[in-house]
């Protein structure tokens, strides 16, 4: 009974958790026994090859998953593994998809207001009028992704680039205190992907932000400390130049 | 609260839709009733045809809800018509007393038939046209809870959805068709006499029908819009666009579905209610797959998601089917209906009222020009800006 409370002691000044946690689908381990911690007001990012349990990470993390076995604490004291995605989402983590998904019938602007934080409930919404603090919010967050212009677009009109940033925005308005961001720059031309880290850096001054990358020009760009998996637990971590030179990283990812 | 709620559905395509149904529900009733040298008389005949469309319109409208704002394709949909119906047909029969074959006070003909001596406990209250009507709305709609409430947890989507949908309906048909479901069996019920104290074959009954009918779907439509109208619309409309992301945003998905599947299939219960006095009799053939299946020809064929659609692709169909099955053609309205349903697929995706929309749409567009960039506009935009 001891090994729990232990844990709990420890998970107690980060503000994400996850301890010896495993997942595993029809025998394949996607995460073996994976232990992160992640401090408050932190940025981290996340490389690791392909299958390396990236994207698992994200679905344990945000309830889509449950683990088989392993501690995920949120904020020290709650429990992410008995919670649904919902909830995980009103506790004020945010999660961004490897493909962009945006609301696409429904115009910019819209897409921000579903994503306000605010009134979850069915009824609540059913008789809800947007306030003028509200409208005030929306409008500072499309000026912050710079889609003002094309707020009355329908998001199925928006350029790739475009969709990414409007999920990023739509992130934004859910105030989260941790941002999970899945390959934000795949696909963008290198003007976007400069200007996404810089938006991702203003982002991280006020709120955590882990980011699952491939693209090794970008993470040089964000300059944070970087996390290596590999076959679903942690390779090696510290800061680029650290896990570049880690022997046991050029053989698993970078070397090949 | 509840009339900002309405207040905002009204615009100005919502006051004309409301005035045309209204408008039909009061004139034609009215000029049903003139003298038969009168030149704008319309014959009963029509009436009783015209409030069934109107009828199968709710339905459909009830369909459309449900599918197209929230991506449920429910091939169930007339289960529910048919529960709504036969909470309305009990009341009929228990309003026919000693005027039936047996002259039971009590037991409907069927019952006495059977040789039951006692009514059963299921049938009591539905003298009272109170109880009945609230039976109209809690029956489908208690149904619909249940069966939303294991199969949105379950998060059953798609076309799983769909093939359970399609499983209740007909293991409902198959119940309903057992005598001892105490339901009348195979015949159903029927032989109705009155309705509130009012002979149901008389022609001022029949308009009054005709006219709740006609009220009837336009509630529906206003409720519709109101709940389209509102954030709550937007969040089912994400719902159908990217279900996981909604989820991620922190709504509980299975609430949205819950709400608005049973509000459908109480609209969809008023809609068999309306529709079992104006016919006359209730049957299992009623919960029939295929009823449902056309139920959603008529959405897809008017246009899905646009609510006024539904209405239009319902009275189309129906009255492609009144014509068609009078004639000799008769044999061939399976293939028709068939054939439709492919075309409509094929050359109009969106419906006949959903491409007329969308020409509507993009006429002022053009004129603005703030259409879609190309991506390589877009990130020429964007190159500019950095």
């Amino acid at each position: 009974m001891s090994a729990p409370e232990k844990s709990h002691e420890k998970a107690k000044n980060s503000l994400l958790y996850l301890d010896g946690v495993s997942v595993s689908f029809d025998g394949f381990k996607a995460l073996n026994a994976l232990s992160l911690v992640i401090e408050p007001g932190e940025m981290r990012a996340i490389i690791g090859p392909n299958g390396a349990g990236k994207t698992t990470m994200m679905d344990v993390i945000t309830g889509k998953t449950k683990p088989d076995e392993g501690d995920v604490y949120f904020a020290g004291t709650t429990d992410l593994t008995r919670m649904d995605e919902a909830s995980i989402a009103s506790l004020g983590i945010g999660r961004k998809f490897q493909k962009p998904t945006v609301f696409e019938s429904h115009t910019v602007w819209n897409n921000i207001d579903l994503a306000l934080a605010g009134v979850r409930k069915p009824f609540a919404t059913l008789f809800h009028r947007t306030s003028a603090k509200e409208i005030a919010r929306i409008e500072e967050i499309l000026a912050t992704i710079r889609l003002t212009d094309k707020k009355d677009w329908l998001a199925a009109n928006l350029s790739h680039g475009q969709k990414q940033w409007l999920e990023i925005g739509m992130l934004l308005a859910q105030e989260p205190q941790l941002l999970l961001v899945d390959e934000p720059v795949a696909g963008m031309t290198d003007a976007e992907t400069m200007e996404t880290a810089a938006l991702l850096r203003e982002i991280a001054k006020t709120k955590s932000v882990v980011v699952v990358e491939h693209d090794m020009h970008f993470v040089r760009e964000l300059d944070v400390k970087v996390t290596v998996l590999h076959q679903g637990s942690v390779l090696s971590e510290g800061t680029l130049d650290h896990v570049s030179a880690d022997p046991t990283v050029i053989e698993v990812y970078l070397g090949r | 609260m509840i009339t900002a709620f309405f207040f905002r559905a009204l615009d100005g395509k919502t006051w004309a839709v409301l005035a045309v149904l209204l408008g039909i529900g009061i004139a034609l009733p009215l000029l049903s009733l003139t003298d038969p040298s009168f030149p704008l008389h319309v014959p009963t005949y029509v009436v009783a045809l015209v409030g069934k469309y109107l009828c199968y319109a709710l339905l459909a409208l009830s369909v459309d809800l449900v599918w197209g704002y929230c991506g449920i394709l429910s091939l169930g949909h007339a289960a529910f018509f048919a529960l709504g119906g036969y909470a309305m047909g009990m009341y009929l029969m228990r309003q026919i007393g000693t005027r039936g074959v047996y002259a039971n006070p009590i037991l409907p003909d069927f019952m006495v038939f059977l040789n039951w001596t006692k009514l059963p406990w299921f049938w009591h209250g539905f003298d009272m046209f109170w109880f009945a009507a609230i039976m109209v709305l809690l029956v489908p709609g208690l149904l619909a809870f249940v069966f939303g409430w294991f199969a949105f947890r379950s998060r059953v989507t798609g076309v799983y959805l769909s093939i359970i949908t399609q499983a209740m309906t007909y293991a409902l048909l198959l119940a309903f068709f057992r005598n001892d479901m105490g339901f009348g069996g195979n015949n159903g019920l029927t032989d109705f006499k009155d309705i509130l104290g009012f002979n149901i074959q008389a022609p001022e009954t029949r308009g009054v029908l005709f006219f709740a009918s006609a009220f009837a779907l336009a509630l529906g439509f206003l409720i519709c819009r109101a709940v389209i109208a509102s954030k709550f619309g937007k969040v089912l409309i994400a719902v159908r666009d990217a279900e996981s992301r909604t989820r991620f945003i922190g709504y509980r998905v299975e609430g949205y579905k819950l709400f608005v599947f049973v509000l459908s299939a109480m609209m969809a219960g008023v809609a068999g209610s309306l529709y079992v006095p104006q016919i006359g009799i209730i049957n299992p053939g009623e919960f029939a797959p295929a009823n449902s299946i056309e139920a959603v020809i008529w959405v897809a064929v008017g246009g899905r998601g646009t609510l006024i659609g539904p209405i239009v692709g319902a009275l189309l169909v129906n009255f492609g089917k009144t014509w068609f099955t009078s004639g000799v053609l008769a044999e061939y309205w399976l293939f028709v209906l068939g054939g439709l349903f492919i075309a409509v697929t094929l050359f109009l995706p969106k419906g006949v009222v959903g491409t007329l929309m969308a020409r509507a749409r993009k006429k002022p567009d053009e004129t603005k020009a703030p259409g879609a960039l190309s991506p390589i506009e877009a990130s020429q935009a964007a190159e500019e800006g950095a």
